[in-house]
């Protein structure tokens, strides 16, 4: 079973509920993969502290032009969606940044000028964490498109009977190609208006992506009520509420696993796993 | 026109929160200015006097009755974004739910395909809200992101800003960064004025901090750094300080734990409209400092994807 977890809204949470989901699980006997694919602030490590077995390039595929063949026809460059070749006069220049690999300049060229190289993006970080599989992806910092990199961090899964992917705040390309796939989507939020918000906008990509999804309230006790008539009216289920402790947020600044230094996180965690088993209706 | 960016790698540290507050404060004063992002929350009527429409992307469909379920778009598309399901399948070729996302490049592709069964249908649109609150004494750009393109988004509404206060005269232009480092982070730090960062002092507000201050500086665009919760972990922000004096990253200002913020948030208040608390003085004292570097700081730039200083990656033929 694979579980992504989202939010829209930043820092509400996603992160310590990952890893301490994680944690868990695997303190059950049950082979649980952790995969960290928030590759532009990876954080997991942090919490988790894995021991690094396996370190690996990420590349992506930019197109080299030979200019011995090059007639400088412009077809490429009117072709690209990203605005990443552009041909002045005698010149065929390539930013690389905005290229998306999608290969339609080489299919184009009338020449055949164009070839494709890798171009390293990040690294990707395979270990073990105890009893728990370790895989996270790091972007190069100066790198715009982080898909590449998520796409390598979930093709270098492991199989395991619980896959876990710690996905990046948003709703836009990262968050898509991190959820891409999951069996059942966790959208943290908080109970305030900008977590209401950016819930929404998540509940929607959820619907638009079709996947199954229900919604985890961090620091419960904290804002309005509004997160649940929302979630009422909209017959979203709230498969967990975990409470605001100030002892969660300073083991957090810590580094500290939030399962680990706070009992009753642990408890709140256990139930989210039994209401998510599979079988159970969410 | 300078631009001020609020950036923090990790998200949900008070970026918005703070910016908010600045809008407030700067509205008592006697400058005009302008802010968009997502403080829209704190106050200002509603009512939308522009709409500008904003192209993320193109849809593609299959005809009906083209496809001869050859299996070639599938082969040909990179973004899995088509799937072949077999000849004995009419339809041959499906798109997957939520395939539009990774049409991208696919519409010049289409000519490839023996059949021509594939057509362009429409737009991927998201609409960009411009929002003139004439009654106040600022403007607001606010927008819908739904899901694809967002580094365009941003370079479009950044664009439209800084037209928006040159037409106005305003001199200032405040900008709610996004969390991380990639295309929308990268999108609105190209040549802005100055950057704020506000980090909390946690191991992974310090992780996400590093690496942002280090895209800050490959971007060649001076930044300054303001502590929040800064009473969660002393021993974090004092590390978190140090590291920023090393980049040449000045402190500015530090805010202390306050349930002021979200109460202010709930009553949909900027956090210096709704208290005169420890967080709300520590916002003003912010926003003082933060002033003095700005009337210091270069002029806006229009910004862009392309420009990474210092690492001129194009090839030339």
């Amino acid at each position: 079973m694979k579980i992504a977890i989202a939010s829209g809204k930043g820092g509400t949470g996603k992160t310590t509920l990952a890893t301490s989901l994680a944690r868990v699980a695997a303190s059950d006997g049950r082979a649980v993969a952790y995969l960290d694919c928030d590759v532009e602030e990876p954080n997991g490590h942090l919490f988790l502290k894995p021991e690094i077995l396996r370190e690996e390039p990420i590349h992506k595929l930019i197109p080299v032009v030979d200019p011995a063949r090059c007639t400088h026809c412009g077809l490429c460059s009117q072709t690209c969606r990203f605005g990443a070749i552009a041909c002045v006069g005698e010149q065929t220049l390539i930013f690389s940044e905005l290229c998306h690999s999608c290969g339609g300049c080489l299919l184009v060229c009338p020449e055949e000028a164009i070839r494709e190289v890798a171009k390293p993006i990040g690294r990707l970080r395979i270990g073990m964490a105890g009893p728990l599989h370790f895989v996270e992806g790091v972007l190069n910092v100066g790198e715009a498109m982080s898909p590449p990199a998520i796409h390598a961090v979930k093709s270098a899964a492991p199989v395991a009977e619980l896959t876990i992917l710690d996905c990046p705040p948003g709703t836009s390309c990262p968050v898509i190609e991190g959820v891409r796939g999951c069996d059942l989507l966790l959208l943290v939020t908080e109970p305030t208006p900008f977590g209401l918000h950016d819930l929404k906008l998540a509940v929607e990509m959820a619907r638009a992506l079709r996947l199954k999804f229900g919604v985890v309230v961090n620091r419960a006790d904290c804002g309005d009520r509004e997160v649940w008539n929302y979630c009422r009216r909209q017959r979203i289920a709230i498969l967990a509420e975990i409470p605001d402790d100030r002892a969660v947020a300073e083991a957090y600044s810590r580094g500290e696993l939030a399962a680990e230094a706070v009992p009753h996180v642990a408890e709140r965690i256990g139930g989210l796993l039994e209401a998510i088993r599979p079988g159970a209706h969410v | 026109m300078k631009e001020l960016v609020v950036i923090s790698g990790k998200g949900g540290t008070g970026k918005t929160s703070v910016l908010a507050s600045f809008a407030s404060l700067a509205k008592k004063g006697r400058d005009r200015r302008l802010r968009r992002g997502h403080s829209r929350f704190a106050s200002g009527p509603r009512a939308a006097a522009a709409r500008e429409g904003f192209t993320a992307g193109s849809k593609a469909r299959i005809k009906p009755g083209h496809c001869t379920a050859c299996g070639k778009c599938e082969e040909l598309c990179r973004f899995d974004a088509i799937y072949f399901d077999g000849p004995w399948q009419r339809q041959g070729v499906k798109d997957l739910p939520g395939g539009h996302d990774r049409l991208r490049g696919l519409r010049r592709l289409l000519r490839f395909l023996p059949e021509n069964a594939i057509e362009r249908a429409g737009r991927l649109r998201r609409v960009v809200c411009v929002r003139d609150a004439l009654r106040t004494d600022w403007s607001m750009l606010s927008w819908a992101v739904g899901a694809e393109n967002s580094g365009k988004l941003v370079t479009q509404l950044r664009r439209t800003a800084q037209q928006v206060a040159a037409e106005q005269r305003r001199d200032l232009i405040l900008c709610d960064g996004s969390p991380g480092i990639g295309c929308p982070v990268i999108a609105s730090l190209t040549g802005a004025s100055l950057a704020l960062f506000v980090v909390e002092p946690t191991a992974s507000g310090e992780h996400d901090f590093l690496r942002v201050a280090q895209l800050t500086i490959q971007l060649g665009v001076p930044g300054i750094l303001a502590v929040n919760k800064a009473d969660l972990n002393e021993e974090v922000a004092r590390d978190i300080e140090e590291l920023a004096r090393q980049r040449g990253i000045d402190l500015v200002g530090r805010i202390p734990y306050d349930p002021a913020v979200t109460e202010a948030q709930i009553a949909r208040k900027t956090v210096v409209e709704a208290s005169d608390g420890p967080a709300a003085r520590a916002i003003r004292g912010l926003w003082t400092e933060t002033r003095k570097y700005l009337d210091r700081s270069a002029p806006a730039a229009a910004g862009g994807l392309v420009p990474l200083a210092g690492q001129q990656q194009t090839q030339r033929t």
